[in-house]
């Protein structure tokens, strides 16, 4: 079982950092989702396997670790509020640019850029919009 | 003494629903957030003094027994954070409250932040591993909706990597003490420390590695900083201050606390950490002076200097965690002041790029002066906090033999002080260049809270005596472990 449930928690991961790897934020928020399990199994196998505890249908030596499932329902709790956030994030990316993509950080193209943006569109703020998104804006600007 | 243990998480989280409650009036909750702000203040420094005279004190939070239920622990350490936190966050708070802008207007505002300072004071205060997990979730779910409120394209593209790094940090979190807990059986902090010894040392080296990165990536330590100064310069200026401050500094608290409390002495990995550091800083500063933004840049000198107090932890004597205690001290301050003051200028000069900028200083001679001090601060020029804090560091490293970090560091403070004078001759030298119908005067309640955070780091310098004394107690608490763990278990 304990084995089983390793196994289980591994490929949980595995799928999990796929996931996250990708630039979809909806597939992110699986692959993060799947990771949570994977630790939250880890966590279970942690504890002492044995009789449901404080129910009291066995004797105490025979109960299972009950804390570890405690500490498991508070990190569930907490990783569905966050996942529920992160989806209405993703919502407000899609309306805001039709994609849930991440996108890359503006700041660090112009400086990848040497500066070659900033020297040929002396507005900061075209050049800015210029690094999101090469092609539109600019019309609408002039 | 031990009911005040509990009141800096408790005040906040009940402040944060009345502000709820009066949703309807911004006065209303603004005196909600400023009362119990100040009362944290004031518990903070009343804790302080109390813990500065007699020592560690634990409370159990239920009557549960020790090992098994929530422990509440002040040492000088967790103390002197919270109060220098408390100050900050009642600092920037005024900020925010004169800061014209939509998201302080927001219904959620006042609560979100409230919620901010009980996870801070929680993860400062907690004794067990499991609700430093909590406390960190409580204050990085803050974190989230603070960073994303005006939801623009730039702050939901920032947040979404802010968010999924801080995930990915708690999921390996909470891995880490699934590994732990089935290793020793308990999640206590003091308790932990004694059955670790019992541990062969390479197993104690692998959970003080998982632990240093699991917390690396909340401090910012390199190779795990990268999403830092991609994310925080997209929040207002106070919530930036706020982070900057306060939210790497929490988790190299929780660096220092857990591989100075856990650990045995002879399986801390020290090289590593120093590395660490030392990798830290120089690329933090080197990031920094590539930048065009203000903001851009000071997130970059967030983490160079949370390498200096990393460092301070790699030495592990006394003088090396005393002086990454009083960099704490000396850096939350300045870093914070440093961000206003980054608000104040985008306010005053129309943006916060370097190339539109120019000549404030006939503009607002008060937000260059601000500008001045605590850059010279962080650089570490002698008559400010900065030169105290990295002289303390220095030495220490320099008494341990540690020549090589120490010269990167100060090649660093080399480094930084032209990252600094960078900003000063591109905004407050040289001819204005925004229009002239930008507004011009800074608001008398930001300006406030940034001259007096800036004094207070004057203050820090010409304090240095007492200050440096109780950093050296403080760290003298962590390495003696046994007044901590007496205190928890009596």
């Amino acid at each position: 079982m304990t084995t089983s449930l390793a196994a289980t928690a591994a490929i949980l991961f595995t799928i999990g950092t796929y996931l996250v790897l990708q630039r979809k934020l909806s597939r992110i928020i699986i692959g993060i989702g799947l990771m949570g399990h994977g630790g939250n199994i880890l966590f279970l196998l942690s504890g002492r396997a044995g009789e449901p505890p404080l129910v009291g249908t066995g004797p105490v030596e025979d109960f299972g670790d009950p804390l570890p499932q405690a500490m498991i329902l508070t990190a569930i709790v907490i990783t569905f509020g966050v996942t529920a956030l992160l989806l209405a994030l993703a919502y407000r990316s899609w309306l805001l640019t039709d994609d849930d993509e991440v996108e890359d950080d503006v700041s660090d193209r112009i400086i990848a850029g040497g500066g070659f943006i900033d020297s040929e569109v002396t507005d900061a703020d075209a050049a800015l919009s210029h690094a999101i998104d090469p092609v539109p804006q600019s019309e609408e600007r002039s | 003494m031990t009911a005040l243990l509990a009141l800096p998480i408790l005040l906040p989280l009940v402040g944060a629903g009345c502000s709820m409650i009066v949703g309807r009036s911004r006065a209303a909750q603004r005196a909600v957030s400023l009362t119990v702000l100040t009362a944290v203040v004031g518990v903070a420094v009343t804790l302080l003094v109390a813990v500065d005279r007699d020592g560690p004190v634990a409370v159990q939070a239920g009557g549960w027994a020790v090992p098994m239920g929530i422990t509440l622990v002040a040492d000088r350490l967790s103390a002197l954070m919270l109060a220098v936190a408390s100050v900050m966050l009642l600092a920037v708070l005024v900020y925010a409250i004169g800061q014209p802008g939509a998201e302080r207007n927001h219904v959620g505002f006042q609560s979100v932040y409230l919620v901010l300072s009980a996870g801070v004071a929680g993860a400062f205060l907690t004794g067990d591993l499991f609700n430093l997990f909590v406390s960190f979730e409580m204050m990085l779910a803050a974190s989230y909706v603070l960073i994303t409120l005006g939801a623009r394209r730039d702050q939901v593209r920032a947040g979404m990597t802010y968010v999924v790094i801080s995930l990915i940090a708690s999921t390996l979190f909470v891995t880490a003490l699934a590994f732990v807990y089935s290793a020793t059986g308990t999640v206590n902090l003091a308790h932990l420390s004694e059955r670790m010894d019992e541990l062969s040392p390479g197993l104690n080296t692998a959970f003080s590695v998982l632990l240093l990165v699991v917390f690396g990536i909340k401090a910012g330590l390199f190779p795990l900083f990268f999403w830092l100064p991609d994310s925080y310069p997209t929040a207002p200026s106070a919530v930036t201050a706020v982070f900057a401050g306060l939210l790497t500094k929490v988790g190299v608290y929780a660096i220092i606390r857990s591989q100075s409390l856990l650990f045995p002495p002879e399986s801390r990995p020290s090289g590593l950490i120093l590395v660490m550091a030392g990798a830290t800083m120089a690329v933090g500063v080197l990031g920094a002076i590539a930048q065009d933004d203000v903001k851009r840049i000071l997130s970059f000198h967030i983490v160079s200097h949370v390498g200096f107090m990393v460092m301070g932890l790699g030495f592990f004597t006394v003088a090396g965690l005393g002086g990454a205690v009083f960099y704490i001290v000396h850096h939350i301050i300045v870093m914070t002041t440093l961000f206003l003051t980054g608000g104040l200028v985008e306010h005053v000069g129309g943006s916060s790029r370097l190339s539109r900028l120019g000549g404030l200083v006939g503009k607002s001679p008060v937000v260059s002066l601000v500008f001045l001090v605590s850059g010279l601060s962080l650089a570490g020029l002698p008559p400010f906090s900065g030169f105290v804090a990295k002289l303390g560091l220095l030495q220490a490293g320099a008494s341990a033999s540690h020549h090589t970090i120490v010269a990167v560091a100060l090649v660093v403070s080399l480094l930084t002080l032209f990252s600094m004078m960078k900003i000063w001759s591109a905004v407050f030298w040289g001819t204005p260049r925004s229009e002239p119908e930008v507004r011009t005067a800074a608001p008398p309640l930001m300006l406030a809270p940034t001259l007096l955070l800036a004094a207070a780091s004057i203050v820090v310098s010409v304090a240095a005596g007492p200050l440096a004394g109780l950093s050296e107690r403080a760290a003298q608490g962590l390495l003696d472990r046994s007044a901590y763990v007496s205190a928890v278990l009596r």
